[in-house]
């Protein structure tokens, strides 16, 4: 794996190809899309019956990450933005992806995989959106580094 | 239970993705929307390889009438493009942008103990309570 600020394009394609096969078994055998925003937000505050695969794929994720950090903790390292930046970042995440009904995983995904025009449209706006935040951030405040 | 199980092994798998991907290193998340500048197309491969490998199984799904573990699909059948969709996913990408955390990988990367994973998740959390008590109240 690779941890530096280099061009990884056979280890992000390897990584994306086990998101996309994660998708596929929650698709085909349990019938849902694996959108995270959709998953974490409906676990907040669960609806009856609607919270067990909820929990359990939260769970999953979180040991996945457990796993990652005993083998090779350099593959998570903290956001690089001062604190206040990742609060307000969180909170904007928290607002977007409940408003527009999901994130990178469900509408980057799992939405354009199924070719719907709403995770389409709503991927090419958080793609430009960021890349815009990026650029005034570098621009404005030297990406506070 | 066989979906419980589904849930969690996917879990797993997902995070590991996640984090062989890059998408676990907010710095690298930056550097690929930084189109203007020192511009990383890695994570570019990560929607490759993650649509290539779903969307065979997506489109498998179509032709079934139910999944093998459970009754039905859960899937939206809403095709209109409106007003939240594009509102929510723009303040998304600024979040994105400004922290680069995306839900997934901040939540697979809460494992590291990093106080500003743990802040970046427990706002999301927030924004999505607030946001959920606003919608519903003007509704």
């Amino acid at each position: 794996m690779e941890t530096t600020m280099t061009f990884t394009p056979i280890a992000s394609t390897l990584g994306g190809v086990l998101i996309g096969l994660s998708a596929s078994a929650m698709l085909v055998l349990n019938g849902k899309v694996a959108g995270i925003s959709g998953i974490f937000g409906g676990a907040l505050r669960p609806r009856a019956g609607d919270a067990f695969w909820r929990v359990l794929f939260l769970i999953g994720l979180l040991a996945g990450g457990g796993v990652v950090a005993l083998v090779h903790p350099q593959a998570m390292s903290p956001s690089p933005r001062p604190m206040f930046v990742v609060a307000l970042a969180g909170v904007l995440v928290g607002v977007g992806t409940y408003l527009g009904n999901g994130c990178t995983s469900g509408h980057g995904v799992c939405g354009i995989s199924r070719l719907s025009k709403r995770s389409i449209v709503a991927t090419m706006t958080f793609m430009a959106t960021g890349a815009i935040t990026v650029f005034v951030a570098r621009v404005l405040f030297g990406g506070w580094s | 239970m066989k979906q419980g199980l589904t849930a969690l092994l996917s879990g797993v798998v997902f995070a590991v993705g996640l984090a062989i991907s890059g998408m676990t290193q907010p710095s690298k998340v930056i550097g690929f929307l930084d189109f203007g500048g020192a511009w990383d197309p890695s994570l570019a491969f990560v929607m490759v390889g993650a649509i290539g490998a779903h969307f065979f199984f997506a489109r498998r799904a179509k032709a079934m009438k139910t999944p093998l573990f459970a009754d039905g699909f859960a899937l939206t059948d809403r095709t209109k493009l409106d007003a939240p969709l594009v509102l929510g996913a723009a303040l998304f990408g600024v979040g994105w942008g400004l922290g680069g955390y995306c839900p997934g990988p901040a939540i697979v990367s809460m494992a590291s103990l990093a106080p500003a994973t743990l802040l970046f998740v427990f706002a999301m959390g927030v924004g999505m309570v607030i946001t959920r008590s606003l919608v519903r109240g003007a509704a």
